[in-house]
């Protein structure tokens, strides 16, 4: 088989996928680049390069907030999950005897697989005003009055937290267990306590794996419509909920748009901030 | 030190299941409200979603648009794994970009630029449109998992195939899928539990035909109610069996 014969059967097998992505991915991604510079006179709409919409999204109150709440969650859930996931992907690399290992770490992200609406849901069933904790505590008589935990920020900060804990324990306990017993006890040999080893020999070799996975849970938290519609309420809107109620009752594809685009900018940021950090390909 | 570890991990368990728990216990409850106190237990819930056929034919689009889409990613991604693993071709790096480049995307945004360009073109929403979206989110998983079992031990087979006189055809279809199947078939599973279980894709990109979790959004809407939890463990069950088949067939034969 001559080269030019080869590379053109390649080209074959290439093709399909890459033309389905072209067309339903890079295509729609473009025109909703062009969508954020166009207007809407009326209802109708006119292309163009009009700076109007980003202009809006500075200038008008609830769409910066918009991005500053969704700013506070993510790095909120960000970093409650990281110190909430370590201790616990620890526990299973180092304490948990290593036969069980396998089945703890199963144990520990089996709930991930709840359905992604109906896990919000249940948590509403735990922080409602009737809800699991509320009642628990009236009934010990640790509370008379039921206190309000859903629709708040701290129930979609709660929501968040409880999913990407389980993402996270597993992204660490990988790059726990790769971790040579030889480093610990090299540590211990020279005299390091427990915490100075874990400062000093684990925490930075570990560092790759967080940053990948911190950086992960900021893209999965910041694009995220459902757990902040279903726990937060409508008190602070969040930048995907912006979106929807652009899409929906407004029909304003250009402001949607360019909302879109300041999310996947500041996802690009995210990325910038932590690339030297972050190693992709190992996930 | 280790009685405080111990602690720890019991606390992170109570945590983690606290939600999925009380999902599953008040949809047994005897009542309206799935909130304590728990009466019961009782299966007029289960009885009464089963027989609800907005919730039975969501069911079955759900199936279907995972099902199809998942098929059509995963040929695609096997095509393109194949052609980058084994053909030199110029461009290789920023192909591989390319079909990656949705994972980095969050899925509002897929579901955002579809929906313009079938507003602009005129195409109306179905199950159709919600399966294309699901197979551009699920192609470059599809490639990545493919691409990444294409060592180059089967190399060797594939050249024999070729030099006993199979057509590029047949070491496709009879030499390189039957070798790879453990990672097609992983892909393959992996795309159904992502596909079938995607929301908001399928509530930008559908219409009058919903997929399931569209169907439980719009219940949502009225509240606390045990016919949610028993649609809700229904679906918990469905995925962690899939899970779990998953975790015990194909994982473990790769181990060993």
């Amino acid at each position: 088989m001559s080269a030019g014969t080869g590379t053109k059967l390649g080209w074959g097998f290439v093709a399909p996928a890459l033309l389905w992505t072209l067309a339903f991915f890079i295509v729609p991604f473009l025109v909703m680049g062009a969508m954020s510079f166009a207007t809407l006179e009326g209802r109708s709409l006119v292309w163009g390069f009009y700076l109007d919409n980003y202009i809006e999204l500075a200038t008008r109150a609830y769409l910066w907030r918009a991005i500053l709440v969704s700013l506070e969650i993510t790095l909120t859930v960000t970093v409650v999950s990281v110190v909430l996931a370590y201790p616990l992907a620890a526990i299973i690399a180092f304490r948990v005897p290593p036969q069980w290992q396998r089945l703890a770490l199963l144990l520990a992200i089996l709930p991930f697989w709840t359905s992604y609406v109906v896990r919000s849901y249940a948590w509403l069933l735990v922080l409602a005003r009737e809800g699991l904790i509320n009642q628990t505590l009236i009934n010990i008589g640790l509370i008379a009055e039921p206190i309000t935990l859903a629709n708040t920020r701290f129930a979609t900060v709660t929501g968040f937290v409880h999913f990407f804990v389980m993402l996270l324990t597993l992204t660490i306990y990988a790059n726990l267990v790769q971790l040579s017993p030889n480093y610990r006890r090299a540590a211990t040999d020279l005299g390091a306590n427990a915490f100075q080893t874990f400062r000093h020999v684990i925490l930075p070799l570990t560092l790759p794996g967080i940053a990948t996975g911190a950086f992960l849970t900021f893209v999965l938290c910041i694009g995220d419509y459902v757990t902040p519609q279903v726990l937060g309420g409508n008190n602070e809107l969040t930048m995907p909920q912006v979106i929807m109620v652009q899409l929906g009752r407004r029909a304003d594809f250009p402001l949607a748009s360019a909302l879109a685009i300041v999310m996947m900018a500041i996802v690009m940021l995210a990325y910038l901030a932590s690339a030297r950090w972050l190693r992709l390909d190992r996930v | 030190m280790r009685m405080a570890a111990w602690f720890y991990l019991v606390l992170a368990f109570g945590f983690i299941y606290l939600p999925v728990g009380t999902l599953v216990l008040y949809s047994f409850q005897d009542g309206t409200l799935p909130v304590p106190p728990f009466n019961g237990p009782s299966l007029q819930w289960y009885t009464e979603v089963l027989a609800d056929d907005d919730v039975t034919d969501a069911l079955f689009n759900s199936l279907i648009v995972a099902i199809g889409s998942s098929a059509v990613a995963v040929l695609l991604g096997f095509l393109a794994a194949y052609g980058l693993a084994r053909h030199v071709l110029p461009g290789s790096a920023f192909m591989r970009g390319l079909l990656i480049a949705p994972l980095t995307v969050s899925y509002l945004i897929v579901g955002l630029g579809l929906l313009i360009v079938l507003n602009r073109t005129g195409v109306g929403l179905s199950l159709v449109t919600a399966g294309i979206g699901h197979v551009v989110i699920n192609l470059p998983l599809a490639f990545a998992i493919i691409y990444a079992s294409m060592g180059a031990q089967h190399e060797n087979a594939e050249r024999a195939a070729r030099d006993l006189g199979a057509s590029e055809t047949k070491v496709v279809l009879l030499v390189t899928a039957p070798m790879l199947a453990p990672a097609i078939a992983a892909a393959f599973f992996l795309s159904v539990t992502l596909s079938w279980d995607e929301f908001i894709i399928a509530f930008l990109l559908t219409r009058f035909d919903i997929t399931l979790p569209v169907e439980i959004w719009s219940m949502l809407r009225s509240g606390l109610s045990p016919r949610l939890n028993a649609i809700g463990s229904v679906v918990f069950l469905i995925s962690v069996t899939a899970v779990l088949v998953l975790e015990f067939t194909m994982l473990r034969r790769r181990q060993s």
